[in-house]
């Protein structure tokens, strides 16, 4: 798994404190602890600033959208109010420069609707004079409706009443939409006639069309009953009912958003535009219109990922670095303390000895010569001389004390090497002297011990206690490692004029080599629950840095193990000499 | 070896008597001691040829005691018995003493002998 090998050294690692108590995952705690919080600090504003940036850039956007459409209603309701009133006004001048005769002369009439045609473009189709009883008295245009009575229809009773009418679009005879301008005249008898003209709706789609409006935006203009006066590009046809409400009445433009028919949000905005019945609108998908938000938001959100990914990649890789040398330090402090508190084991394990052995000896002396004493009865009275018996059984009791003195005698030397001292070491005899308290185990297990040390070895200057340790612990390893009857090999050369290399090889089980970087790390053992501490080799390398010295092992699984110590010849004098020999 | 008269001091009665009886027994003319008065007052009526210690006498150190029974007794050789350590040990501690013999405990009849022997024919 991909885990498992980027997996930090300390995740699944516990502190031991003072080698008694532990806590589960302490690190792992510390490193989420320092992800959390740093992430926590640092990612809440991004994120909190991103949202509210984004919220702005939206409002911006809406706003600058809804007064966009707000300008372009106002100017296209100016447009057309415009086109209107200019028509309307032109009629009005007619009738008041042209009496009703000349108006009802067809020929004139037609001369009119030219000039007109000709000074305000497009937009006038036909003309007609209607007398007061609503009879269309002339005509000129593409239509034969002369003679057609008006008086029944709504617009011809307005534009008595006001004088001046603008109509909505209507079929009307000619079954063509068209919107109608009617002014009211006065003949010259009095009797009111009115001039009415009318208007394709063209001029207005051509105004609309071209507002160029982006994506799906529609103009279009609508009568105060919500009937469509014009073409629209989706909200359908001319005199269709457009399926959105009638904006309320209102003075000013508008602008507001509305559901859509297929659920859609959609921004109109409307102007109602005086006298006339008409109602500009303007219709856009908001959707469209809020694009350059989403682009924005799009890339805010790249920038957001790109920022959290550089953030956690640092806070990640920091606090990994961190709680690595944290446990690093702590390994470091925790090896320190077993060390001293190994050493301080070791000291009063010495005083130990050298108490025991000291109120042995005084026994033993005693046992010494009382059977001395006996011997020497036995010898120089002549009358047991020669019951050898006698003599045999003294023998042995004299024997056995002497054995008991040389461990008593060893005792006293072992506590005596705890003492830091340097002093003249002949290297042969420290190492056969270590090798003697192994003699009864490597006998029971018919291991066989070779020892080979080089002629040219001088006497060394070293911790004779220290070196004794190390021999001592590399030498147990082996007997650990070895089957019975497997072999150690203990070699010591000169490597150099200031330097000997002691070798002690074994055919035994080897370190795998996955293990051998960490044998040296304190509680790494893989003799868990067969009485291993996990901290011989890392005593052992303490000891030959603290004599100067460095250790090399090379090893191969299930074919044996070879630690390289090398030591200097003449150890500089250690500074304080602790604890001077005690002499009693 | 021609009759020679020793002191033996040490705290452990058992010890020295025992001593005391088995060189006896080699022709030694043997006394024992177990404190520091005692041996000072034996000084007066004997004249020892040596004296064989224990570094650890109640009330007072081997080396002490030597060092008194010098200045009553000027022909008198030195033997120190010591429980601990070794040569080098004993050395560092009486190195002033002027002394080179010592015995660990227990010590051998004949290592004694030996020992007496040298130190007379020095």
């Amino acid at each position: 798994m991909v885990w498992n090998k980027i997996k930090p050294s300390f995740w699944d690692k516990q502190e031991v404190v003072s080698g008694t108590s532990t806590y589960q995952h302490t690190y792992r705690r510390i490193w989420k602890l320092a992800v959390i919080l740093t992430g926590g600090v640092s990612l809440i504003p991004l994120i909190f600033l991103s949202v509210v940036n984004y919220r702005a850039v939206q409002n911006a956007i809406e706003s600058e959208y809804l007064f966009r459409t707000t300008r372009v209603v106002s100017n296209t309701r100016r447009a057309v109010s415009f086109f209107l009133t200019e028509r309307k006004f032109a009629l009005d001048f007619i009738v008041h420069d042209n009496g009703f005769k000349s108006l009802n002369n067809p020929e004139r009439l037609s001369a009119i609707l030219e000039n007109l045609k000709r000074s305000f473009g497009g937009g006038f189709v036909d003309m007609g004079v209607v007398d007061a009883s609503g009879y269309q008295e002339a005509y000129v245009g593409p239509y034969n409706l002369e003679g057609k009575d008006y008086s029944g229809q709504k617009w011809f009773r307005q534009v008595l009443e006001s004088g001046m009418y603008i109509s909505d679009v209507f079929l009307g005879y000619r079954k063509v939409p068209h919107l109608v301008i009617a002014v009211r005249g006065s003949s010259e008898s009095g009797t009111a006639y009115v001039l009415r003209a009318s208007l394709s709706i063209a001029p207005f789609e051509d105004l609309l069309s071209n507002l160029a409006l982006a994506g799906s935006g529609d103009a279009f203009i609508i009568n105060q009953e919500g009937i469509l006066q014009t073409s629209t590009r989706y909200h359908g046809g001319v005199l269709q009912k457009l399926s959105l409400q009638v904006p309320e009445y209102s003075s000013k433009t508008r602008v507001f958003e509305e559901q859509g028919p297929r659920g859609r949000a959609l921004i109109v905005g409307y102007r109602y535009i005086d006298e006339t019945p008409f109602i500009l609108m303007i219709v856009k998908d908001k959707r469209e219109c809020m694009a350059p938000c989403f682009k924005v938001g799009l890339e805010l959100i790249a920038f957001l990922l790109i920022c959290i990914t550089v953030i956690l990649t640092v806070i990640l890789g920091t606090a990994t670095y961190m709680v690595k040398k944290i446990q690093v330090a702590d390994e470091k402090r925790n090896a320190s303390l077993h060390h001293v508190e190994y050493a301080n084991k070791m000291a009063s394990i010495g005083r130990l000895a050298a108490s025991v052995a000291h109120e042995i000896n005084n026994p033993l002396a005693i046992i010494s010569e009382k059977a001395g004493l006996i011997k020497d009865l036995f010898t120089f009275k002549t009358d047991y001389v020669h019951d050898a018996k006698l003599i045999g059984l003294v023998d042995s009791v004299l024997g056995s004390v002497k054995r008991a003195g040389t461990i008593t005698r060893r005792l006293l030397n072992f506590s005596r090497n705890l003492q830091a001292s340097i002093e003249p070491i002949n290297l042969k005899e420290a190492i056969l002297e270590v090798l003697g308290f192994m003699g009864k185990e490597s006998e029971l297990r018919s291991i066989e011990i070779t020892t080979e040390v080089a002629e040219d070895i001088p006497i060394l200057e070293t911790d004779r206690g220290k070196l004794q340790q190390i021999m001592l612990n590399l030498v147990n390893n082996a007997f650990a490692a070895v089957q019975d009857g497997g072999h150690i090999d203990i070699k010591a050369n000169r490597k150099d004029r200031d330097h000997v290399s002691i070798t002690i090889t074994d055919d035994g089980c080897g370190i795998a080599e996955d293990d051998l970087g960490r044998i040296y790390e304190p509680f790494f053992s893989t003799k868990t629950g067969q009485g291993g501490t996990g901290l011989g080799l890392s005593i052992t390398y303490g000891l030959v840095q603290e004599i100067g010295g460095s250790i090399q092992v090379e090893s191969a699984l299930e074919k044996g193990t070879r630690f390289t110590i090398t030591i200097p010849i003449r150890l500089e004098k250690i500074k304080n000499e602790r604890n001077k020999g005690v002499v009693g | 070896m021609k009759e020679i008269k020793v002191l033996l001091v040490d705290d452990e009665e058992e010890l020295v008597s025992t001593m005391a009886e088995r060189l006896s027994l080699r022709g030694i003319d043997a006394h024992w001691s177990t404190s520091c008065e005692d041996a000072l007052k034996r000084l007066e009526s004997f004249q020892y040829d040596i004296a064989v210690l224990d570094v650890k006498i109640p009330k007072m150190s081997g080396i002490e005691l030597k060092k008194e029974m010098e200045q009553r007794c000027a022909r008198t050789k030195f033997i120190f018995l010591t429980g601990h350590g070794s040569e080098a040990d004993f050395r560092a501690g009486t190195a002033e003493a002027g002394s080179e013999f010592y015995l660990v405990k227990p010590v051998g009849i004949e290592d004694l002998l030996q020992k007496m022997k040298e130190l007379l024919e020095k």
